[in-house]
């Protein structure tokens, strides 16, 4: 996959559930239709829920990288 | 003292659906009318399938409640149902009209059926995979009051987390999806590994793609919901039937008998599962006294026609 251009960053490095979540959808809602944020997400409980919540929001995850103990995640606002 | 008086005197003359009648006190606990410590009080119980109840008809009981409960209270049953506490015996035929009229029923108790319970399900919780709600409605409308050799309970959890505790009911269903893998898609991203709670996905080193373990796997969809390139899909819903659970003084785990039964296949596993049930059962047994008496592999064999729908359990799957 190639390497896309963020928009907007947030690091969700530290913050829980649904905090982490949260932070996503109001950045999210602040951007433009087609733009790209890019997440860094802890390992654990919130990979396992955020990337879930954001696709039922009709976002798309269009790149994901492990990073030691955390993902970076770019995601495609719809 | 009263409260003994009452309880050797348990024939009264009452009006219940407008005629006079002599009524017996424990006979009327078959229609949901439980009576009370306090002399002359009774709990009327409602039928709120699945727990659910439209705003309007809230109104409506919460208006008869105020007006036939002595004491302005009512009661969130142990199976998701209403109850009208402190009502006078001799209220009972307004209190059914005046429910009837907002369309709301009298449930029962004794040896029969009774309201099925539900979770939220598909219709609105994330991890739901099947219409609890549904399915718990259609319960209620076809084989709410049946006559069986003891109280039978039936409940619908829409996943593994199992919210409706299929594991203590007569006869539970709980909700499953079998994932699978299309690998043209998948990046190898890794999510799918993190999002798996059962340890049932590995990603490959190299590749970063699934190694997924079926013997380790519950049927939850977190991969499925997980995966960003919709890579793991859905093969199959159904419902894992559980049989022969029961809390009470003495509790037993219900045991599963089949997997991936599909939503149109509830009924006859229901209708099937009474019918053994009063055919080989005694009156006051339970089915899991039953299934402990005869063995469940009658069960089993009686039930094979329609649990071949779905799929065998899995060996030690519980």
């Amino acid at each position: 996959m190639n390497t896309l251009d963020s928009n907007e960053k947030l690091d969700l490095r530290g913050v829980l559930c649904p905090i982490n979540f949260v932070k996503t959808k109001l950045k999210l809602e602040s951007m433009e239709e087609g733009q790209i944020l890019e997440i860094a997400l802890d390992a654990g409980e919130p990979i396992q829920n955020v990337p879930k919540s954001i696709k039922e929001e009709g976002h798309k995850i269009i790149e994901v990288k492990k990073e030691n103990d955390h993902f970076r995640l770019k995601i495609l606002k719809r | 003292m009263d409260r003994f008086i009452e309880d050797k005197v348990n024939k009264v003359q009452v009006k219940v659906g407008g005629t006079e009648e002599r009524v017996n006190f424990n006979d009327l606990k078959s229609g949901g009318f439980i009576k009370q410590r306090q002399k002359d009080l009774f709990t009327v119980r409602l039928r709120c399938p699945g727990g659910r109840i439209s705003t309007e008809k809230l109104i409506g009981i919460s208006k008869i409640a105020r007006k036939y409960s002595k004491e302005g209270v009512v009661h969130f049953s142990f199976r998701q149902s209403l109850e009208i506490l402190y009502v006078d015996y001799k209220d009972f035929d307004s209190v059914v009209r005046e429910l009837e009229e907002i369309g709301v029923k009298v449930a029962s108790c004794g040896p029969r059926v009774r309201v099925p319970t539900a979770c939220g399900g598909c219709e609105y919780n994330p991890n739901g995979l099947t219409d609890t709600q549904g399915l718990a409605k259609m319960v209620d409308e076809k084989y709410f009051g049946i006559q069986c050799n003891h109280k039978f309970k039936v409940s619908f959890s829409g996943c593994p987390i199992d919210c409706a505790r299929t594991k203590e009911m007569d006869l539970g269903f709980q909700g499953v999806v079998e994932p699978v893998w299309y690998e043209e898609t998948c990046t190898g991203c890794t999510i799918c590994a993190e999002a798996c709670k059962e340890d049932a996905i590995h990603s490959d080193s190299d590749t970063g793609k699934p190694i997924y373990d079926p013997m380790k796997c519950i049927w939850c969809g977190d991969c499925i919901r997980a995966c960003p390139t919709e890579s793991w899909q859905a093969k199959r819903y159904g419902h894992i039937v559980r049989v022969g659970g029961k809390h009470g003084r003495h509790p037993v785990e219900a045991r599963p008998v089949a997997m991936f039964i599909p939503d149109d296949k509830v009924p006859e596993v229901i209708e099937k599962t009474i019918e053994w049930y009063n055919t080989k059962g005694t009156r006051g047994e339970r089915i899991a006294t039953l299934l402990e008496r005869v063995g469940i592999e009658d069960y089993k064999e009686f039930m094979e026609g329609v649990f071949n729908s779905g799929s065998p359990v899995r060996e030690g799957f519980k």
